[in-house]
């Protein structure tokens, strides 16, 4: 191994040492633990205790989101249900939207992401561990931020997206819009640095030798749904600002008099159509990294299923008019958004015939994961088709907000987003935690939701192609819905018992669940080389990769050179990690990582302060909290000559 | 009350269905839709079975806990490089097949008969039918009538928020945005009654604000319209007219009636209403009865509808019914 070079005069040649039981495992662990008590909680940047608790806040979204959709559920079983009043009802399915939308879906990766990037990238911790921390403050505030406005009744009320004039002041005079366009400035800043911190961390983080080719897929879907948002969220930053101001200080922007309601259509969408693929591509990279683990080979077609995921974000940009295509714009315009969305489908079939080549070419076993992650297959292509349908105008002019959309997006989101995140729960639970998930009700899990949900969703094809619409409160007895409807309610009752099976099997494996060793599925990635749960500091030494599956170059054999696990750059003076050239994975420079610190908790408070305040234009409040953020950010920045390190290692930033 | 003159008690089976239309403007949509349904469901089939397959024959029952050895077992491109080649030919059939059928629908084949200017309201339907003479201009609520076999031109717009128009049957969806006119126009090939709907969320009661296009022969169409055309006669028997002395007082505000002191604008125009089919944007037959429930509580009906509950007693509230059953 060619010894890294520093931009530095003082170069040095770091120490490369061979692991042993006691070397230098207790060295590390000194180094790199978070001190225990109420202050290392509030201050760990660990990515793996942030990843964890991403995973778990989003999963309490979700059950939220969940729970509010049995409420409406049981409104709809039957026609002229008297449950819910109409109002009760449009606070329900906007949270339940932004529920599921924004505080589970893509959340929820983020944890994996957050957990796994470093393990698999061969790295000690993400490239700004406090960004990180900041990002996951951030993002829990702004979801208490909007469920307290639904808690006192003046929740969201115009759906997640909002359309205005009916989210204008004079529509919608309550402080319910302002809570929703608040909120999602907040969760924009926590989805921008958490985004910028991928796309630094894939770029120079990477372990020697793992060059842009020998990623897994996952990072590959992470990195482009990061660059995406970084593109996509200040549309919908903006939008809402102006929003604000229009509710706030009578600006013009979006009213119909001197303003433009359409311009929020599409500065929403531009946002909302990116978002969509950016909650499903690592998902779909958990599928094309787990499912090869369980058909004993590796991924048929990893160069066109990573380009494709680049490809299907790209052309993700250009599709954002299909959600208005009702709105009356010229023919010509609506033909090419047409044509966009119908070759969007391209990039998918890949991935579809990547991972169907993948089963006939391998030897699957038949685990939870896998049933997870293939079912997903078939679940995406239902998913797929009825978006092809919408795609095209004339008959998206009919089946656009009708059920047959409402049935469209939940197979996309749970069929391509829920299905391998639980698989990915059964497939990592083991890395987080060390034991097993039972397998026995791991296969009770599965059918259960997977019957639970197309029981609930696909009848919805057919409500939407027998015309009942999407956001009603109720509706009448003699449309020819209410059978259909009670199936869909059973359906999803069934569906959320499946759910409710994934969590006694985490309650009980937690405690009683098989030890899972290092690598229990023999899967070829970094994240299976080090001890489960994983020590603090990830690597004991920063591994040097020569191929693609580190962990089965002896079982392929297909070239003589191996990866090294076992010997590697030590990096022990503090904490440290190594950063590599953005494409060959070169080592260049020693970062020196920053500590444990309360700088991102407290900005995220002063930012909460902030936020609160200006929603009851208490402006010393709003003062006070620009205070606590400018006292927090200068703790943040504030020189630590002592961090540096005499030998010309560059700091890292955090 | 009456059905409208003429009318074919015909609907549709499913009354907000599409799979089955009865207008040039929504068939070719139609004939589309199946095409692309056929071909979903044929992928869903395929992928789905070789998924399954696949699943079956190539699994391997490993001894306990020992994962078989790993192998690469072939390339397996071809898959993608097959699949992805079909993939794109059913594709660029599809797109063609769109842009030719949203040529084809774009405007009618022959000239429009008349406009309709058509304004959603939370939550209920306006309709001026506009005539080449301005005298010959009327306005009506949440019932089109529309000449079987004749294109009429729509311009969708709205008083508040936006709204969607959607007649299945006949045509797809129009968004009402203010500030904004949107053309459509609405063609039916057989007489009949076919229901809409409003299908862009806006507001409390989004789920009740349907309506009705009546599709009638030229001739039952015509006498429809010259019916329309006329203000309203005034009542003969001693109950309809204190009727229409309360309906004066009480609802003239927010409802005309043509010809009489009643001028309101902000909710539907009713000098015609007992010749509709239903009541309250297409949610309650137009019976004495559920016109008498609906003007003493509406709020219970329908929560958040802009109509107040009106304070009449039980004699009134008779008199103000039995006149608006005159209003043919």
């Amino acid at each position: 191994m060619s010894a890294p070079t520093t931009t530095s005069d003082d170069a040095r040649v770091p120490t490369i040492a061979r692991v042993t039981a006691d070397f230098p495992g207790p060295r590390l662990k000194q180094i790199w633990e978070t001190e225990p008590g109420v202050r290392g909680w509030f201050s760990t940047v660990d990515h793996k205790e942030i990843g964890l608790r991403y995973i778990v806040t989003a999963f309490v979204f979700l059950l939220l989101g969940g729970v509010e959709a049995l409420v409406m559920r049981v409104q709809l079983a039957q026609p002229g249900m008297t449950l819910l009043t109409p109002e009760q009802y449009d606070q329900l399915f906007t949270m339940h939207g932004v529920s599921m939308i924004f505080l589970y879906a893509s959340p929820i990766l983020s944890g994996f992401s957050n957990y796994l990037w470093p393990l698999l990238l061969g790295s000690r911790d993400m490239a700004f561990p406090r960004l990180n921390a900041l990002s996951y403050w951030v993002y829990i505030a702004a979801g208490v931020f909007i469920y307290a406005g639904f808690v006192v009744g003046e929740g969201p009320n115009a759906g997640w997206f909002n359309y205005v004039p009916y989210a204008a002041k004079q529509f919608n005079p309550g402080v319910n819009i302002d809570v929703y366009m608040l909120g999602l400035i907040l969760l924009g800043i926590s989805t921008t640095v958490g985004a910028a911190n991928f796309v630094v961390t894939f770029l120079r983080l990477r372990a020697p030798g793992m060059s842009i080719n020998r990623v897994p897929i996952l990072i590959w879907g992470t990195l482009t749904a990061s660059v995406a948002n970084l593109l996509a969220v200040p549309a919908v930053s903006l939008a809402c600002f102006l929003l604000w101001m229009d509710r706030q200080f009578g600006t013009h922007f979006f009213d119909a008099s001197q303003g433009q309601p359409l311009l929020w259509q599409h500065l929403f969408w531009m946002f909302g159509h990116p978002w969509v693929y950016a909650i499903v591509l690592p998902a779909m990279g958990m599928v094309s990294d787990g499912l090869p683990t369980f058909c004993r080979r590796p991924l048929v077609g990893y160069t066109p299923v990573a380009l494709s995921t680049v490809g299907t974000m790209a052309l993700g940009f250009g599709v954002w008019v299909h959600h208005m295509f009702a709105t009356g714009l010229p023919s010509l315009a609506l033909s090419f958004f047409s044509g966009a969305s119908i070759i969007i489908t391209l990039p998918s079939a890949v991935a579809v015939f990547a991972w169907t080549a993948t089963i006939w070419g391998g030897k699957p076993v038949f685990k939870t994961a896998f049933l997870f992650f293939a079912s997903m297959i078939i679940l995406f292509v239902i998913g797929g088709v009825s978006g092809f349908m919408t795609g095209s105008v004339p008959v998206d002019w009919q089946l656009t907000d009708t059920y047959f959309v409402v049935a469209h997006i939940h197979y996309v989101l749970i069929g391509i987003n829920l299905f391998p995140v639980v698989g990915a729960i059964y497939y990592w639970f083991p890395k987080f935690t060390g034991r097993l998930l039972s397998e026995r009700l791991g296969v009770w899990n599965f059918w259960t939701m997977f019957v639970g949900f197309n029981l609930g969703f696909f009848p919805m094809h057919l409500l939407g192609l027998m015309g009942m619409p999407r956001r009603v409160y109720t509706y009448a007895s003699g449309m020819g819905w209410t059978t259909t409807n009670l199936i869909v309610s059973i359906g999803s009752f069934l569906f959320a018992l499946g759910i409710l099976l994934l969590l006694i099997n985490i309650a009980i494996s937690l405690k009683r669940g098989k030890l899972a060793g290092e690598n229990p599925w023999d899967a070829p990635t970094l994240e299976w080389s080090v001890p489960s749960p994983p020590p603090p500091y990830n690597f004991a030494v920063i591994p040097t990769i020569e191929s693609r599956h580190p962990l089965w170059e002896d079982q392929l054999n297909e070239t003589s050179a191996r990866s090294s696990l076992a010997e590697g750059l030590l990096l022990d003076e503090g904490r440290q990690t190594i950063a590599t050239s953005a494409l060959d994975g070169e080592p260049t420079l020693i970062l020196n990582m920053p500590g444990d610190t309360l700088a991102p908790f407290i900005l995220a408070l002063g930012m909460s302060l902030l936020f609160a305040s200006a929603l009851f234009q208490a402006w010393w409040f709003v003062a006070a909290g620009a205070i606590i953020i400018a006292g927090a950010l200068m703790a943040w920045f504030w020189p630590h000559q002592a961090h540096r390190a005499p030998d010309g290692a560059e700091p890292a930033d955090g | 009350m009456d059905a409208a003159p003429g009318a074919s008690s015909f609907s549709p089976a499913w009354p907000l269905g599409y799979l089955t239309t009865f207008g040039p403007r929504a068939d070719p949509a139609t004939t589309l839709t199946w095409g692309l349904m056929d071909i979903s469901v044929a992928v869903i089939v395929i992928i789905t079975a070789l998924v399954v397959i696949g699943m079956l024959v190539k699994r391997v029952r490993a001894p306990a806990g020992e994962p078989p050895p790993v192998s690469r077992g072939g390339a397996g491109l071809n898959w993608i490089y097959i699949g992805v080649a079909l993939t794109v030919l059913v594709l660029l059939g599809s797109m063609i097949w769109t842009v030719a059928v949203l040529a084809q629908i774009n405007s009618p084949s022959g000239k429009p008969a008349f406009t309709i200017e058509i304004t959603g309201h939370q939550w209920w339907w306006e309709a001026r039918y506009l005539s080449p003479r301005p005298d010959q201009d009327f306005t009506t609520a949440n019932e089109l009538h529309i000449p079987v076999g004749q294109p009429v031109l729509i311009k969708v717009m709205s008083a508040d928020v936006i709204h969607s128009f959607w007649i299945p049957a006949l045509t797809g969806k129009t968004d009402t945005i203010p500030g904004r006119v949107n053309l459509g126009w609405l063609q039916a090939s057989r007489p009949g009654v076919y229901r809409g709907q409003c299908t862009e969320y806006c507001g409390e009661e989004h789920a009740k604000m349907a309506l009705f296009a009546i599709a009638q022969t030229p001739a039952d169409f015509e006498t429809w319209r010259e019916g329309q055309v006329a203000g309203a006669v005034a009542p003969t028997k001693p109950e309809a007219i204190m009727g229409a002395a309360l309906f004066s007082d009480h609802c003239g505000a927010c409802h005309e009636v043509r010809g009489t002191s009643a001028g309101g604008l902000a909710g539907p125009d009713l000098t015609h209403v007992a010749s509709r089919r239903t009541i309250a944007s297409g949610i309650l037959p137009n019976t004495t009865a559920a016109l008498g429930g609906w003007i003493s509580d509406p709020q219970t009906i329908k929560p958040g509808a802009r109509m107040p509950a009106t304070n009449l007693s039980g004699p009134q509230l008779n008199a103000v019914v039995a006149y608006l059953g005159t209003l043919k």
